[in-house]
């Protein structure tokens, strides 16, 4: 399509939707979805509130499952591979959730460890340095003999991080990730989303409602509405006025921040 | 939810302090270790003087030389039959009943926590106890209690059943909107749990027992039990242990909510349906011996995660261990407070002593329960 640099090898699908329907009994919220998603790509997935965003991380995480259609993982359906398999192909940052259990941070982030672990195996050393190092990249190695019952909702959230990294993953998938987030803690979160995107080669597909931020690290941007997809491309050719003001049935205006490459969306009252 | 408690935002900006380097590797932390430790060893103490109690009196010098000879009978070889008897196969088989039962009920009642994400939940609150009480009831009054298949009593099946029965027409009744609420599903234990009260009284009216009977089935009791009860429970607490301490890790996880443990890579379903199966039978095979037994379920899990965490693999062996020490001095007391022998139902002690600790919880730990 946007070949651009004709001879250039197309890396392998990480993630490939295909008409996927799917929602509650007797109601899709996704009503044929398709799109696909290459390594080392970083998307945003955007849209309105119930537009099926949340759906669309149940369906990729084999939460829910798909009415209609099929959803590979690295080339496998997704209902065909089995739940530790899956979690050891795909880490989700989820939305802060209820914590009923006074776990240390540190216990929360070694749950992390989970699919690569056996039934009757201790932790081993691999396990301990993946766990560090998910704790050093999200900066919450202070938090780590702390209750996690005792954090705020952005420290919180920056654990949960911490444990998708745990995973080790090749694809890391946020739900809202950094919704409770300041502005600076979101930036920082995304800084390293980038990093480890530009030099591990993790793909991350980041489900978020912060046009502006996505605007600021996706590569490309998927816009869903009412269950559809109501644009999917990289962000120069998706991010115009006139998209965005079907999208969110509000006037809008595009502006490119002077001395970057980068745009920035401002919605006018 | 949690959302909306209003927390203030507390960022530190640059705090980056290296680990604290006494953790990592050592995983199960010294303070667990400590608490399995001091509890097997009150464990051992209180069996040892709970053994010299009783309206017979039996100095501690004769029950010590009559626990020495059942590892070699020599060291008790004039020591006259009836006390031996007394101590050995009555007093001793019934703290090893009592250590069993309670190991049992508050195992159960920490996985019935962990799995249902619900602070009050146990064996009794959600009317698995009466289930299977009224289960056993049935056996008895139909004359199967005796029946033996594969060296397996039928009472602890038949217990079982009944168990398995109450808990899920309680999740039934508890799930009525789809979802199930913490409240919804103790109400719905309650409801079921008094009607198979009712249903056990009548049973064993129509048995022609007496009322005291009844009161002690209902309330709990280890009297009378021998050896053969303790075999009886205990196969099946070491099944259902083994099944539990399987999936130690994913009660773990559970907690995280039933999405945030699938996108883990647990298979929610499958391990909430073993984990619950496997609680029902340990609970099933300690009240099929001993009656109903409240609080125990309840308050022993609560009390070990104040003191050591929330970590099932730690907490387990330490809540089965308390639970044992809880039952076994509220049995204790239980034949013994009364001058002249006469008995109290267990379940009575346990709710006396139950009771107050979890209005302190209720006062005082709103916010580590949850509710």
């Amino acid at each position: 399509m946007l070949s651009a640099s004709a001879p250039q090898e197309i890396p392998p699908a990480v993630i490939q939707v295909e008409d996927v329907h799917c929602g509650y009994p007797g109601r899709d919220v996704l009503k044929g979805v398709s799109f696909t998603v290459r390594r080392g790509e970083f998307v945003g997935v955007l849209g309105p509130n119930g537009a099926g965003k949340t759906t669309l991380v149940l369906a990729l995480s084999g939460v829910v499952p798909a009415r209609k259609g099929s959803i590979e993982i690295l080339g496998t359906p997704v209902d065909r591979l089995k739940h530790k398999d899956r979690a050891r192909r795909m880490a989700v940052v989820a939305q802060d959730g209820e914590l009923r259990f006074p776990f240390s941070c540190m216990d929360i982030v070694r749950m992390g460890r989970y699919p690569h672990q056996g039934r009757w195996q201790l932790d081993t050393l691999r396990d301990e340095e993946a766990v560090e190092r998910a704790m050093d990249i999200t900066d919450t190695v202070m938090f780590a003999q702390r209750l996690i019952t005792a954090l705020s909702g952005g420290e919180r959230q920056r654990v949960i991080m911490a444990r998708a990294l745990a995973q080790e993953t090749p694809v890391l998938l946020l739900d809202e990730a950094t919704s409770a987030m300041d502005i600076h803690r979101k930036l920082q979160v995304f800084r390293v989303l980038d990093r480890m995107n530009r030099h591990e080669g993790i793909t991350v597909i980041a489900v978020m409602h912060d046009v502006n931020l996505a605007a600021l690290f996706c590569r490309r941007m998927l816009f869903l509405k009412e269950g559809w997809l109501a644009a999917d491309g990289p962000v120069d050719s998706v991010l115009t006025s006139e998209l965005l003001e079907k999208i969110y049935e509000t006037p809008v205006m595009v502006q490119a921040i002077s001395g970057t490459d980068k745009k920035q969306v401002v919605f006018l009252p | 939810m949690a959302g909306g408690r209003g927390n203030i935002e507390s960022e530190h900006v640059d705090g980056r302090s290296p680990l604290p380097h006494s953790s990592p590797v050592s995983r199960i932390p010294s303070r667990a270790v400590l608490c399995w430790g001091s509890l097997l060893l009150t464990i051992v103490l209180a069996a040892f003087l709970t053994s010299g109690i009783g309206s017979f009196e039996t100095p501690y010098k004769t029950v010590w030389r009559l626990l020495l000879s059942l590892l070699s009978p020599a060291a008790a070889a004039d020591i006259d039959d009836t006390v031996r008897y007394i101590v050995i196969h009555v007093r001793v088989a019934r703290v090893c009943l009592a250590l069993t039962v309670g190991a049992a009920l508050a195992l159960a009642g920490a996985v019935y926590q962990g799995v249902l994400l619900n602070p009050l939940a146990d064996p009794f609150t959600l009317g698995v106890s009466t289930g299977a009480a009224f289960g056993a009831s049935l056996a008895i009054l139909l004359g199967w209690g005796g029946i033996h298949f594969l060296g397996i009593s039928a009472l602890p099946v038949a217990a079982f059943a009944g168990a398995v029965g109450a808990l899920y027409l309680v999740y039934l009744l508890g799930r009525m909107d789809g979802r199930i609420h913490a409240t919804t599903l103790v109400l719905a234990g309650i409801i079921v749990s008094t009607f198979l009260s009712a249903w056990i009284s009548l049973l064993k009216s129509l048995n022609e027992d007496s009322v005291s009977t009844i009161v002690f089935w209902i309330m709990g009791s280890l009297s009378g039990k021998s050896w053969s009860h303790v075999m009886l429970v205990i196969p099946y607490l070491l099944a259902g242990g083994l099944i539990i301490a399987c999936f130690s890790r994913e009660l773990d996880l559970l907690s995280l909510g039933d999405v945030q443990a699938q996108q883990l890579g647990v298979d929610v379903q499958r391990v909430r349906f073993r984990l619950l199966l496997a609680a029902s039978l340990v609970t099933a095979a300690a009240v099929a011996v001993s009656g109903i037994i409240g609080f125990v379920g309840l308050v022993v899990p609560h009390l070990v995660r104040l003191s050591i965490g929330p970590g099932h693999r730690r907490l387990l062996p330490a809540v089965a261990l308390l639970g044992g020490l809880l039952v076994l001095v509220s049995d204790t007391l239980a034949r013994s407070l009364l001058p002249g022998g006469q008995e109290v139902p267990v379940g009575v002690v346990t709710a006396i002593l139950g009771g107050p600790f979890f209005c302190y919880l209720l006062l005082h730990r709103k916010k580590y329960l949850q509710l």
